[in-house]
């Protein structure tokens, strides 16, 4: 029981991360269309943004505390939203209009170059990170195992909770959020309503760059070692965790990533570590085949 | 003379296509067509199924692009510009198949109508549910749950939010009840004395389009063949033949 529910506290905590990269696969292909396959490297490049700005801040001799992360967290965001903006404004928008698959193929392309550039620019070898939050609190101990919550699950949790409630409030209550919707549903007619749908596109970019920097960020933060591989994983894990929630839907990716996150980490704690990965996977195929849209997907099938 | 002259359309038309041609592909669907429509006027366009008036509308709008000719709107030239632009410019349009956003409810709608545009959306709200009590009853529901003639009311709502000064209608009447129709008709004519608004209508509905509008235009096979006041046209024996199925 106890380390049942250890395990599900490490799997939510886990599952968050993979929800936040979620939520960028589903935003993209609602309203483009396309699975962009270089989101797990945008997450990556956060995660390196975030320990550079780390190293510069510590080398100023600022003490690693909670403004610190903060404003490694803030840093992140703005420039890993600078290269979302980026990817899309090179790779995507000129091939608006082709056939579907070539921005598939570009973004491929970008994730290669991507991965290629930051291995080129921070070297190839694992990058650690000395763990700045640390402790935790018991929560309870029975049978000889003790339940805790560390800081770092803790702040992960929070933190993402946050950010998922700013971003809901934004897609559901802003005239912005209104736009990114209008562009989904109907793009033409966005246009013809005045709104500058290529600019909306745009900042979906850049909305899901900023979610998969914070991600990065707590990857960082929780597993102390990156390399310019890591989003490689991560993203199709997300991706997975979007597909399974029903890709399009936003509540959908952030389910599917906490699923992804116990199904892995219960696999791991009961069965076997090397086979957690075809669990998930193999879960999401038996899902898919009695759900094909997904836990919270819709048909795709409407009133005209 | 000067770029600035040039541009001034030769007369002071609110709207002026000069010898547009568009196609889908290898498909043309308009064919060297010149059309215009002054301030304050209720201008229609009749003409079979196929016969390019949806696409007159969208050309406006640069989807499908001109190939040939230019389109001026207040003398100034809007072919090739981006669509926001020209919605921005004071068109606005009440597509055909009405394209309601469907998991967006009424009022999200509306705003939509108002959003890019600056103004404040609560006198084009309100004109919304004065003109169609209907969509205030359903202005919580989603888009795609309302029916055909709801959606069409919320259509043509939808376009009037942003305060347009050229309103383009892709077949209002379609799929509504004639009592329906015949308000919806009325809410135009009344729009257009008392605001001003100058209307380009697309009808399939020729008989009540002649009547209402000022002067109209029949589309055939991506031409203009005719062109006359409505009362003019009415009383062509072609246009009776072919499009009011008088006997």
């Amino acid at each position: 029981m106890a380390y049942a529910l250890q395990q599900l506290i490490n799997g939510v905590a886990l599952g968050m991360i993979y929800g936040l990269i979620a939520v960028g696969y589903t935003m993209v292909y609602g309203i483009i269309g396309m699975i962009n396959f270089a989101h797990g490297d945008i997450f990556m490049v956060g995660a390196f943004i975030s320990l550079i700005s780390f190293v510069l801040i510590s080398s100023g001799g600022w003490a690693a505390g909670p403004g610190a992360i903060l404003l490694v967290l803030l840093v992140s965001m703005a420039v890993t939203a600078l290269y979302g903006w980026s990817v899309e404004r090179v790779a995507y928008r000129p091939l608006r209009g082709s056939f579907r698959l070539a921005p598939l193929i570009s973004a491929i392309g970008m994730s290669i170059v991507l991965q290629n550039y930051v291995q080129v620019a921070q070297g190839a070898r694992v990058k650690p990170m000395e763990s700045i939050v640390t402790g935790g609190v018991e929560l309870w101990h029975g049978n000889g195992f003790a339940v805790s919550i560390s800081t770092m699950q803790a702040m992960i949790v929070i933190v993402t909770l946050v950010v998922l409630a700013v971003f809901t409030w934004l897609v559901t209550r802003t005239p912005l959020g209104r736009a990114m919707r209008a562009c989904e549903q109907d793009r033409k007619m966005a246009g013809l309503l005045g709104i500058d749908t290529d600019r909306t596109i745009s900042i979906t970019f850049v909305i899901g760059a900023a979610l998969a920097a914070v991600a990065g960020t707590m990857y960082l933060l929780r597993y102390g070692v990156i390399d310019f591989y890591i989003g490689f994983l991560a993203g199709v894990k997300a991706f997975t965790a979007a597909v399974l929630g029903g890709i399009g839907s936003l509540p959908g990716a952030v389910l599917g990533g906490l699923l992804i996150g116990l199904i892995e980490t219960f696999w791991s704690a009961y069965f076997s570590v090397q086979y957690k990965d075809v669990a998930t996977f193999a879960i999401l195929v038996i899902t898919l085949i009695f759900m094909p849209t997904g836990l919270l997907g819709r048909a795709e099938v409407e009133k005209v | 003379m000067s770029a600035a002259l040039q541009n001034r359309a030769p007369s002071a038309a609110m709207l002026r296509l000069e010898g547009v041609t568009a196609a889908y592909g290898a498909v043309e669907a308009l064919r060297d067509v010149s059309v215009h429509v002054d301030p304050g006027e209720i201008v229609t366009l009749i003409g079979a199924n196929g016969a390019g008036k949806s696409t007159l509308l969208m050309t406006i709008f640069g989807s499908p692009r001109a190939r040939t000719g230019r389109i001026l709107f207040e003398g100034r030239d809007i072919t090739g510009m981006p669509m926001h632009e020209i919605a921005r410019a004071g068109i606005a349009q009440s597509p055909e198949g009405r394209r309601i956003f469907p998991r967006m409810t009424v009022r999200e709608n509306l705003l939509m109508g108002a959003q890019s545009f600056g103004v404040d959306p609560a006198p084009g709200l309100e004109q919304a549910f004065t003109l169609f009590p209907r969509l205030k009853e359903r202005e919580a529901q989603r888009g795609g749950t309302l029916s055909g003639g709801e959606q069409q009311m919320l259509a043509i709502a939808r376009a009037l939010m942003s305060k347009p000064r050229l309103l383009l209608l892709d077949e209002p009447s379609l799929g509504l009840a004639p009592l329906v129709v015949r308000g919806i008709f009325s809410a135009i004519r009344r729009l257009n004395a008392e605001t001003g608004l100058t209307v380009l209508l697309v009808e399939q509905n020729a008989n009540q389009a002649l009547r209402l509008a000022h002067r109209g235009y029949v589309l055939v096979n991506g031409r203009t063949t005719l062109e006359g006041t409505g009362a003019e046209l009415l009383a062509r024996p072609e246009v009776r033949d072919a499009y009011l199925g008088t006997h």
